[in-house]
């Protein structure tokens, strides 16, 4: 009931000519209205179905990755080059299989691996709250702005002879190329995604009475997720391409031996089927990465938000 | 607490003025439809008194709580569910309050506005009637006095519009809020205020008045003409601007 029966209308005694004719009337007793409205309801929403596995996302790449194997198989076998410059895919593979069977294999993935996760997670961990900060505060933003987009332009392999100087054949020169790649992208990510969240949600949460925390953390930053994640992708390729350079160029002292390394050491040996396998590994952990990591993330948050309808992906 | 406008202006920039010289007092527990041509200002006139800007000239007196809003399109957080919303809004307003209050209350909310079965939908899982019944229910939850509403309905069928016509009306009576409602449609004007207020155009100025009794919501015949008046007043307003 309200709280201020003021007006003639609301003191009224409920009769049938009370009924509201000025609209195209809705006549009808409560309940009848209450069912057009869950009819209404139930015809305008999604009952979004369930799908099962879809082969054809599994199928179809393992079937272009096939094809390409199929070609790079016939080129060879044509002989253009001798065998020991381009090997065949079966060369590749024995060789694969011989340092495998040494533990060079695993623990090359396993030394780079823990570094790039490392090195990544620390950028997260630094990044993330520069850019929030850089996106929200005005004046902070046009002073580092232009550095921080300069900085992810620069290759980050340009820090590896400064870092040797620095901090010699050791894991710090390794952790520091990759924040010096990781970290401006994430930050540029971040920063890109506050950029296109849509202004009413701002207007919306100081309706709501948010304070620059909240509004920082509880909308600006889940409204940025899209974005943020792309640049978590970005800045994951950045680490991990900064790892592989750092580890062909600083060979030697307390740096562990990784992938980066094994292609160094097929450079130096000239055997073309080491080479080929590092960077077969190199690539295939980045698609895993993608596969198991990013590509699941994505998905959901997208799906989420209803933002995956009619996408290829 | 009433609300009181004295000789509001607003202008952006050097620009003209989009407002000048409002006034209006609105009291409380007052449904009052705010019509207005696009572009009169109607939105701006809402906004200030929102606190999102401020007025260039003039007074107002708002509750001191500040208002709810409600704005044209529902603006849910798309990475919330309907109930997500609508704890968020309850959380922001009470910082003090405990998760399980607030999801007892957000169901609560959600009943009032007949969505009981979709709290755990989001936002693009619901039709347009539906999200705006989100967005009331989580303007509600503001629990503010004052509920400012920006053309909520505009975007709407006119099956769903009407629905939501005599929803808002009975949550109106419910809750006792004092509601202004912008709108541009004269006949929603006249259907939901007690008072209906003409903004002009260029600058924006409340030129003319008109009270909705209830002869006018129980008789078709005085609605129709009311509805008649209103809208040769609201054309001559526009047809000003022809020159």
């Amino acid at each position: 009931m309200p709280s201020n029966p003021t007006t003639e209308e609301r003191t009224l005694p409920v009769t049938e000519s009370k009924e509201h004719i000025t609209s195209p009337s809705l006549k009808g007793n409560a309940s009848e209205l209450r069912d057009l409205e869950a009819g209404l309801d139930n015809l305008q929403s999604d009952s979004g179905g369930k799908a099962g596995i879809d082969w054809k996302r599994v199928l179809l790449p393992v079937a272009a990755l096939a094809v390409l194997i199929l070609a790079w198989q016939f080129y060879v076998s044509l002989e253009f080059k001798r065998r020991d410059l381009v090997p065949g895919p079966l060369d590749v593979l024995t060789q694969f299989v011989t340092m495998w069977g040494e533990g060079k294999v695993q623990e090359a993935v396993w030394t780079s691996l823990q570094r790039g996760v490392v090195g990544f997670l620390i950028s997260v961990v630094i990044a993330t709250p520069v850019g929030l900060i850089l996106a929200q505060v005005a004046p902070l933003r046009r002073a580092f702005g232009p550095l921080i987009s300069g900085l992810q332009v620069l290759p980050s392999v340009a820090w590896v002879p400064a870092a040797i100087i620095w901090f010699g054949l050791t894991d710090a020169t390794v952790y520091f190329v990759v924040f010096m790649g990781a970290i401006p992208s994430i930050i540029n990510g971040l920063i890109s995604g506050v950029d296109q969240i849509p202004p009413q949600y701002r207007s919306v949460g100081t309706v709501l009475g948010a304070n620059r925390l909240q509004m920082a953390l509880q909308i600006v930053l889940p409204a940025a997720l899209p974005g943020y994640i792309g640049g978590l992708k970005q800045g994951w390729a950045f680490s991990w391409r900064s790892l592989m350079a750092a580890e062909i160029i600083a060979v030697g002292g307390t740096i562990g031996f990784g992938l980066g390394s094994l292609l160094d050491q097929g450079r130096i040996l000239s055997d073309m089927t080491i080479v080929m396998s590092a960077i077969l590994l190199i690539l295939f952990v980045g698609i895993l990465i993608e596969i198991l990591v990013f590509g699941p993330i994505e998905k959901r948050l997208l799906q989420r938000r209803g933002l995956l309808a009619g996408s290829s992906r | 607490m009433p609300v009181v406008l004295e000789n509001l202006g607003k202008r952006f920039g050097d620009g003209a003025p989009v407002l000048d010289d409002v006034n209006a007092t609105i009291a409380q527990g007052e449904f009052v439809a705010l019509l207005g041509a696009s572009g009169c200002g109607k939105s701006t006139l809402l906004n200030i008194m929102a606190g999102l800007e401020p007025p260039t000239s003039g007074a107002l007196e708002v509750p001191s709580d500040g208002a709810a809003f409600m704005f044209q399109d529902a603006a849910l957080f798309p990475w919330l569910t309907a109930r997500g919303n609508i704890e968020l809004a309850l959380q922001l307003a009470d910082k003090s309050s405990t998760k399980a209050s607030r999801r007892i209350r957000a169901t609560e909310l959600l009943e009032l506005v007949h969505l009981g079965g979709a709290g755990d939908k989001r936002p693009h899982e619901l039709s347009g009637g539906m999200r705006q019944r989100v967005a009331l229910a989580r303007s509600l939850a503001q629990d503010r006095q004052l509920l400012l509403m920006d053309e909520p309905f505009a975007a709407l069928d006119a099956i769903t519009r009407d629905l939501l016509h005599d929803e808002l009306e009975r949550i109106w009576k419910e809750t006792g809020r004092t509601i202004v409602f912008v709108t541009h449609n004269v006949r929603e004007a006249v259907r939901l205020g007690q008072r209906v207020l003409l903004l002009s155009s260029r600058p924006g100025r409340v030129v003319a008045e008109w009270d909705v009794t209830e002869e006018h919501r129980t008789d078709a015949g005085r609605a129709g003409e009311l509805t008649g008046v209103i809208t040769r007043r609201l054309r001559e307003e526009i047809r000003r601007h022809a020159k």
